[in-house]
């Protein structure tokens, strides 16, 4: 059965970085990523269960290994060759639809007593990710031996990784809910009080589904709710899609700075002659999360944070060059936000950050981000729709794995309603029209999956 | 030879096309048969000797005022004003008539042994002059003889140290001004007069004023209810204004009022086709407009922009006058209608104008979109004496590039306020009411107005407040060649070509519309019957 395999493969992976200067995504056709016939993963033991995708997404950090960009620093914690895919839903051999947590920790290495963060049910914490029955992985879609979305021979999963998928849930509901999870953890994590003024960099997926946790997570009451809440984009989509999600004003990128300036009465340091470079606000938003991990986007970030502000790094950066002497000089807290776990809400209780993901998608039908579905057979194509998404007017881009014709060759009518966001279409989509191969699967997940959208087992 | 009044042009098969400014350019424009074009009088013939004319009306003032010379003595505060960067426009051609002007009251200063002697850039909340800037309007000799020392001011509307607050009017009306004016034995006030909204009681009593005192006449109620600025007994701004001027005055201070008026010969030479009417244009009109079109089609806008701001108007003086405020003003007014004023009978459906590359508030800087609504809605559409030039529910068409460009040192809170206010709403009202405050109390503008270049963080409301009345009056906004985003964020509609724009309008007006344009430059002024 086909699976997309990375190979460690250094002429490709060099010949994929010289690619990947004409832009992201370029890099897909000629690098260490293959087409291969391969066979099902082996269960790795007791536990463990078989997952056929049905949708599995792109990620940003997906990109970056593909265009050779990924920092070194990851070179421990993978095993090559791998399947790469860790947005996943998928369906068991039980026909129950599920979500993938991807990232595997001591539950699902066999490690026990697990280790301290573990124990802690900080998942993405986990410090044994080299470690463990299996061979060296941070998630599903980076580990040798548990295969990963992008394949039609599926992946194994342990059960601790399941999270069932609601019957009301369309596959791409459901497919968003991994990249939800990770901005709801940076939501839960950036110590939101009432009142204070967010600034959000970058309108990608993760940006606008910060926007969206943000939202849904302070009228739940679980974080405080900002007194503005405003994001930067480069895109006009983008700033309609923050705008529907929640944002009191979604911005051109140049705007952001001078938005939160007047909205936190600060001075700015920058040379208001014409042409001259903008400088750092001498006040500023209290907290600023950074969605893109760029040297800029960082820059902008400690431009626009205030003195003892926090800044949250929500996009995954890799080695790059940040003058560092803002956060110094401010006391700026500079917070990485990696995965998931257990979140300490507002009220003090604790709750599976999975768990909060299903409901930020829900509230908010964050099914609609899912802009296009390829095959993995044109997986070129599809990694370089994700490089350009936002020029293209794309958020989310996703491999198809259902076995459907129709959805199999792009069904283009269909991806250009969801690239002009026709909200109406996916409402329909949630309610089940029942026209395609989806329905099966929901049914099934219908009955066997649990509305409190609670992990079928493990960790929790 | 007495130049030509004014006059109204019925366009018919044999007219040639019509010039329209188009910012840093200008286009030809067929418009239908019917239309009317209004043309501005030929510019006055100027003063024989205007240093003597000057001297003059220095020594014959009207109204109850004595000669100046008379009102200088040894040991006296004197506070000299003048008019900012914003007059005349464009720029007059060295020597300016404000530094002719105050030569002469320094000299008699000096003459009488005045020592107190300060200079005070009136800006009220327009930006700082430059010192390039500065020396133009006045002169290297004053400038040397006043800068170094610190007596070449500039009106500080945010320093609470330099600002008294005289009292308030019988309308509840705040007057707060300039002290080191204010505590003066004499402010003598050199105005340019460029259109009659200028001067008077408006020369002090906004001028030399704080935000304070400005918000009770820059509003929009104000603004809506002044028809039109250029005709003072129809205009509630002037009326407030007089108010304030007036307890200025009972309050104790006094004023020596000093009025120029300057013709309209508002281009040099090369530009000669400019300042005439189409069908009288020489062959070496044409050969100067195809070749100045030409060229700056070529040209990118920047560099446009730069040669147009270096263009030196040949304004020449027509007649000043000095003396008591009222009186000095009403002779003023009578001198300007000489030269602008242009009989016009009865209102248009559609009213068309090409607006130039300047505006009185980027001068040596770059016309916003604000502006551009401000010089075609603010100012353009209140030339008018009587009633509007067209009619209540008409179609006003402006022909601007309407870049979305903005000067960042000059207009730092026009950048925010066209991307955060008018985003939400274009409603000079509700502006006025959600966002004003903010605006004007915000410390980087308060920080940049008094430390840069930059205008008050409220002035870019002042500007959407001149346009309340063209908003309220108008059925529909139309701009031609103007950058679509910008053109929609304002409300109006973007339009490629004027026959576009004509289309559209009849949406608003029918499809048998009157035509009226107000044909630019000279500027003129229509007194519509």
């Amino acid at each position: 059965m086909r699976s997309l395999v990375f190979e460690r493969n250094l002429p490709r992976f060099a010949a994929s970085r010289i690619a990947s200067t004409l832009g992201s995504g370029r890099g897909a056709a000629v690098g260490p990523l293959r087409l291969l016939d391969t066979e099902p993963p082996e269960l790795p033991g007791p536990g463990w269960v078989r997952v056929s995708p049905l949708l599995s997404g792109i990620c940003g950090s997906d990109l970056a290994t593909l265009d050779g960009r990924s920092s070194r620093y990851f070179e421990h914690v993978v095993s090559f060759p791998f399947v790469p895919g860790h947005e996943v839903v998928g369906v068991l051999e039980t026909g129950a639809r599920v979500v993938i947590e991807p990232v595997l920790g001591c539950a699902a290495r066999g490690i026990d007593p697990p280790c301290p963060a573990c124990a802690r049910g900080q998942l993405g914490n986990c410090e044994r990710l080299a470690f463990g029955h299996l061979r060296p992985g941070l998630q599903t879609g980076y580990c040798a031996d548990t295969g990963g979305g992008w394949s039609h021979a599926g992946l194994v999963a342990h059960e601790s990784q399941l999270h069932a998928v609601p019957g009301t849930f369309l596959d791409e509901d459901a497919v968003v809910v991994e990249p939800v999870a990770c901005a709801t953890h940076a939501v839960c994590n950036a110590g939101l009080q009432g009142g204070e003024t967010v600034a959000v960099v970058g309108a990608g997926t993760l940006g606008l589904a910060v926007v969206a946790a943000v939202s849904a997570l302070s009228v739940a009451g679980h974080v405080g709710a900002p007194g503005a809440l405003f994001v930067g984009a480069r895109y006009p989509h983008q700033r309609r899609l923050a705008g529907e999600l929640g944002a009191s004003a979604a911005l051109a990128p140049d705007q952001l700075g001078r938005a939160v300036r007047r909205k936190t009465g600060s001075l700015s340091m920058a040379d208001p002659r014409p042409g001259r470079p903008g400088g750092p606000l001498t006040g500023g938003a209290d907290v600023v999360f950074d969605c893109v991990g760029s040297a800029d986007s960082i820059d902008q970030s400690l431009a626009v944070v205030r003195p003892r502000g926090r800044v949250v790094l929500v996009g995954m950066p890799g080695r790059i060059h940040v003058d560092l002497a803002p956060l110094w000089h401010r006391e700026v807290r500079l917070l990485g936000a990696y995965a998931y776990g257990t979140e300490r809400l507002a009220s003090g209780a604790t709750a599976r950050t999975f768990d909060l993901a299903f409901e930020v998608v829900a509230a908010h039908g964050l099914g609609r981000l899912v802009s296009a579905t390829y095959p993995i057979e044109r997986f070129e194509e599809a990694v370089q729709h994700a490089g350009a998404a936002g020029r293209r007017g794309s958020v989310k881009v996703a491999f198809d794995l259902r076995h459907n014709e129709a959805r199999h060759h792009g069904d283009l009518r269909h991806n250009e309603a969801r690239h002009h966001g026709d909200l109406r279409h996916n409402e329909a989509r949630h309610h089940g029209d029942g026209r395609d191969g989806d329905a099966r699967h929901l049914a099934r997940s219908t009955t066997s999956g649990r509305d409190g959208r609670s992990s079928t087992g493990g960790t929790s | 030879m007495t130049p030509r009044p004014g006059l109204v042009l019925e366009v018919d098969g044999s007219t040639p096309p019509t010039l329209f400014w188009h910012g840093e350019r200008f286009v030809l424009e067929k418009l239908p048969e019917g239309s009317r074009v209004v043309y501005a009088p030929e510019p006055l013939v100027p003063l024989e000797d205007p240093v003597g004319a000057i001297r003059h009306a220095l020594l014959h003032p009207l109204g109850d005022r004595d000669p100046l010379p008379a009102m200088l003595r040894p040991g006296m505060r004197l506070t000299v004003c003048f008019d900012d960067v914003s007059l005349p426009l464009p720029p007059m051609q060295a020597p300016d008539v404000r530094q002719l002007v105050m030569e002469q009251v320094l000299d008699m200063a000096a003459e009488a042994g005045v020592d107190d002697v300060v200079l005070v850039a009136a800006l009220a909340l327009h930006r700082r002059m430059t010192e390039a800037e500065l020396r133009h309007a006045l002169g290297d000799r004053i400038y040397e003889a006043f800068a170094p020392n610190g007596l070449l001011t500039q009106h500080d509307a945010e320093d609470p140290d330099n600002l008294v607050h005289l009292g308030t009017t019988d309308k509840g009306e705040d007057v707060e001004i300039n002290k080191r004016a204010a505590t003066s034995d004499l402010i003598v006030y050199v105005n340019i007069n460029l259109v009659a909204m200028d001067g008077g009681h408006k020369s002090v009593a906004t001028g030399l004023a704080s935000y304070r005192s400005l918000r009770h006449h820059h509003n929009p109620k104000t603004m809506v209810h002044s028809r039109s600025f250029m005709d003072a007994p129809s205009s509630e701004l002037h009326s407030s204004n007089w108010r304030m001027g007036r307890l200025i005055a009972d309050s104790g201070v006094k004023v020596f009022q000093i009025e120029t008026t300057l013709n309209t010969d508002t281009f040099p030479r090369q530009f000669g086709f400019l300042q005439r009417r189409e069908w009288e244009w020489s062959v070496r009109d044409r050969a100067m407009y195809a070749a100045a079109a030409a060229a700056l089609d070529r040209t990118p806008p920047r560099v446009a922009r730069q040669v147009f701001h270096s263009i030196r108007a040949p304004h020449a003086l027509v007649s000043v006058q000095a003396g008591e405020v009222e009186a000095v003003h009403a002779v003023t007014t009578a001198n300007i209608w000489k030269q602008q004023g242009v009989e016009v009978d009865g209102q248009t459906d559609i009213l068309t104008m090409g607006l130039p590359y300047i505006s009185p508030y980027n001068v040596n800087s770059i016309m916003n979109p604000i502006l551009v609504a401000c010089l075609g809605l603010g100012y353009f559409f209140n030339l008018y004496r009587g009633q509007p030039l067209v009619r209540r529910g008409g179609v006003v068409i402006l022909h601007h590039p309407t870049s979305w460009e903005f000067h960042p040192g000059h207009h730092p809170s026009y950048i925010d306020f066209f991307e955060e206010v008018l985003s939400d709403t274009t409603d000079p009202v509700e502006i006025s009411k959600t966002y004003e405050e903010s605006f004007a109390t915000d410390p980087w503008y308060v920080h940049l107005y008094r430390t840069g270049h930059a205008y008050h963080g409220v002035h870019p409301f002042y500007m959407w407040y001149w346009c309340a009345h063209a908003l309220d009056h108008l059925g529909r906004v139309i701009v031609v060649g103007g950058d679509p985003a910008a053109v929609r964020r304002m409300g109006f509609s973007p339009a490629t070509r004027l026959a576009d724009a004509l289309e559209m309008a009849s949406d608003v007006v029918g499809r048998s519309p009157s035509l009226t344009h107000l044909h630019t430059p000279p500027l003129l002024m229509a007194d519509v019957r």
